[in-house]
């Protein structure tokens, strides 16, 4: 059987790859939103973060021998403390003023963070091997499915959801919201707002470098990796809504499948094709496909 | 009327003919390198071949010959747009004389319209696209280090020879994506191959497993990377995490550099062909030049598009010193016209369609086993001499080349 000319076995085989790529949008764009979402600031410096994730892993491995799994949970912290120091040091003065400023401040820091690193490195990449286990792969009959890239689509279901229950099911989850609605009340019934907002971004960064360490394996470590990925990252994050949990997990599995498509049918237009339907999604819902219109 | 009109146009030509006493413009001789210096080309051209330039004119000994010359040094990002602006400012501001490196096709073949517009020089090292010296050749122009052709036959032509007679695609959607495909169809064609399908990615593409399952489903013996840099790195790392070569198929590395190796690490990237005109490990004289490099360049040895900037600058300046100016297609034609000599690529000369000429090696990469250390990368499996290394003048319709 075919579609289009397209036998369906390869159809399945396109589909999975596309659940996988999409794996990484929603990772990257679940940041992107838990941060815009409670803090109100666009973090252009996400890219940056993932490849600084992906950086501390290779580090390491090559200064401490640590491997993979040591660093699924180490490079999230690290990043993550570096993400505070920048909220503690130059984000919290941005609150009060547009937006604009805090996004041209992370930009400003992600041109610079790269620069550094790709200063020092180069930009071919360094190469970081999957850990043993996870290396081979199944024969499904229709495609080869590395173990890997299995993994990598699990664990990030599971990472997306645990944080969307998190915010949308329990009692901090509550206070975040909340806190975002209305600081001055919330401060009131005597809970730590700035230090919760401060531990927020933290955690938006560590989503970041936590989809680092699971892109290590397949692509290089090269310190552009964020730079080109980030650009989609936000078409996704537009088109699902921004701010918009639900919205950012559920259009960056989708988003990937259609992406994926798009590269079998007319592979010319597969680095298009997102922010052709980002352009759509705009002019029919201008908060995106699952954000509340303000 | 008549004696006026003379006297204007005597007038005229005086003007016209001033600037061709020989001399150098403005008492400097001003190169500009060109390339990637940020992104994708980046490792493989970018700072290195500023590096390679200046050694190059320490070499030549400009200072002590009373030459001034100063090297400028400009990103275009792959952007053909970016790439042409540049080269304006450079030619008309800047008061440039040569532009070298050139990194992208798309970029190459816009500067070099506007060299010849402009009526300075062009030298191309890391450029590909063999129609810079076939329908797109100037007398302004030289193709230096390589071109899609002589990758083509390198690469393609013994790929076939050893069994692998169906291939697959994968292709960088732009000009140079096209022309090295389109070479190596036609090579692959010649020696009795077949070529059962194609895909061509977007430029530049970071993943490449939507690709790899349709070359993996295609069946051919053969997939043939029609990318360059990081492109190549990530397609043939993926690879290899589909099972690609475990599966029976092979990868040819259409352009592969010294430094995609080095990134890739011989664990993935052994036993894989490729095609390039210079190796770190040739000789004693590339040796010596390449220590050299690695010294003033993060220690890493010079891949072939570095190491012929350095080659071409090089031979720049000695057509510069004998012909006493830095007129565009007058040194062009000044260095068509001496022999080559230098520790890159030993002694060559520059055709009358601008593409120069020297052997062309065909290179397998080591096992980790074999290797002895950093860099120590490719073994010879053989060597294409000089005169059958490139496309044969007559062959490609280059206007310059009386028939």
């Amino acid at each position: 059987m075919t579609i289009f000319g397209v036998p369906t076995q390869a159809l399945f085989g396109q589909l999975l790859i596309g659940l996988i790529n999409g794996a990484f949008y929603a990772l990257l764009s679940l940041g992107l939103s838990v941060i815009f979402g409670l803090l109100n600031i666009i973090n252009f410096a996400h890219g940056a973060q993932y490849m600084m994730g992906a950086f501390v892993a290779y580090f390491a491995l090559q200064w401490t021998g640590l491997g993979y799994w040591p660093s699924l949970l180490l490079a999230p912290v690290v990043v993550g403390l570096f993400g505070i120091v920048l909220e503690r040091t130059m984000l919290k003065r941005l609150y009060q003023l547009d937006h604009l400023y805090g996004l041209l401040l992370t930009f400003g820091v992600a041109l610079v963070v790269q620069g550094v690193f790709r200063n020092q490195f180069g930009s071919s990449g360094l190469p970081y091997t999957a850990p043993a286990q996870l290396t081979g792969g199944y024969n499904l009959g229709f495609m080869f499915l590395p173990t890997y890239r299995a993994w990598v689509v699990v664990f990030s279901l599971v990472v997306c959801f645990a944080t969307w229950y998190v915010i949308e099911r329990t009692k901090l989850g509550a206070y975040l919201r909340a806190a975002t609605e209305n600081p001055t009340l919330v401060q009131a019934f005597g809970i730590n707002v700035p230090r919760m907002i401060t531990l927020t971004y933290g955690f938006g960064v560590a989503l970041a470098a936590l989809a680092g360490v699971l892109a290590a394996p397949i692509y290089q470590v090269n310190p552009l990796m964020g730079a080109d990925l980030i650009i989609v990252v936000f078409a996704v994050v537009v088109i699902g809504g921004l701010g918009s949990i639900m919205g950012s997990i559920v259009t960056g599995f989708g988003l990937g499948v259609i992406e994926g498509f798009t590269k079998v049918f007319y592979p010319e237009a597969s680095n298009t094709v997102i922010f052709v339907i980002m352009a759509l999604v705009l002019l029919v819902r201008p908060a995106g496909l699952f954000g509340r219109a303000t | 009327m008549n004696v006026l009109r003379i006297v204007t146009l005597v007038a005229a030509l005086a003007v016209v003919a001033a600037p061709a006493h020989a001399q150098i413009s403005d008492g400097v001789i001003k190169i500009g390198i060109m390339n990637d210096q940020s992104g994708t080309y980046a490792d493989l051209a970018g700072p290195g071949s500023v590096v390679a330039a200046r050694m190059a004119i320490e070499d030549f000994g400009a200072a002590k010959k009373g030459m001034k010359v100063e090297v400028l040094v400009a990103d275009h990002q792959n952007k053909p747009d970016v790439g042409s602006s540049i080269a304006r400012q450079w030619f008309d501001a800047d008061k440039v004389d040569v532009i070298i490196d050139v990194p992208t096709s798309s970029v190459v073949l816009a500067v070099n319209q506007i060299a010849r517009e402009k009526n300075k020089a062009l030298i191309v090292s890391t450029g590909a696209t063999s129609d810079l010296t076939g329908p797109q050749c100037s007398p302004n122009a030289i193709h230096w280090t390589y071109d899609t052709w002589s990758l083509a036959n390198g690469t393609g032509s013994a790929v076939v020879k050893t069994g692998g007679d169906t291939w697959f695609f994968l292709t960088a959607d732009y000009k140079f994506g096209h022309d090295l495909e389109r070479d190596t169809d036609a090579v692959v064609v010649k020696n009795g191959g077949k070529v059962v399908g194609k895909v061509r990615h977007p430029f530049p593409n970071a993943d490449f497993s939507s690709f790899l399952l349709q070359a993996q489903s295609s069946k051919a013996k053969v997939i043939g990377l029609a990318n360059a840099g990081a492109d190549t790195i990530n397609a043939i790392k993926q690879g290899a995490e589909f099972g690609i070569v475990k599966g029976g198929q092979q990868f040819a590395g259409l352009l592969v550099f010294l430094t995609d190796v080095h990134a890739l690490g011989l664990e993935k990237a052994q036993g894989l062909l490729l095609t390039e005109s210079f190796y770190w490990d040739l000789n004693d004289r590339t040796r010596a030049f390449s220590t050299k490099f690695a010294e003033r360049h993060r220690q890493a040895k010079p891949t072939m598009a570095q190491a012929g900037v350095y080659s071409a600058v090089l031979h720049y300046l000695k057509a510069v010193e004998a012909l006493k100016s830095d007129d565009g297609p007058k040194v062009i034609a000044k260095m068509k016209e001496l022999p080559t000599d230098d520790p890159v690529f030993g002694k060559g000369m520059v055709r009358a369609d601008g593409r120069k000429i020297h052997p062309v090696y065909l290179f397998e990469v080591k096992k980790p086993s074999e290797s002895k250390g950093p860099w120590d990368y490719y073994k010879v499996r053989a060597t294409v001499p000089a005169e059958q290394a490139f496309r044969p003048m007559d062959q490609g319709h280059c206007p310059l080349v009386k028939k």
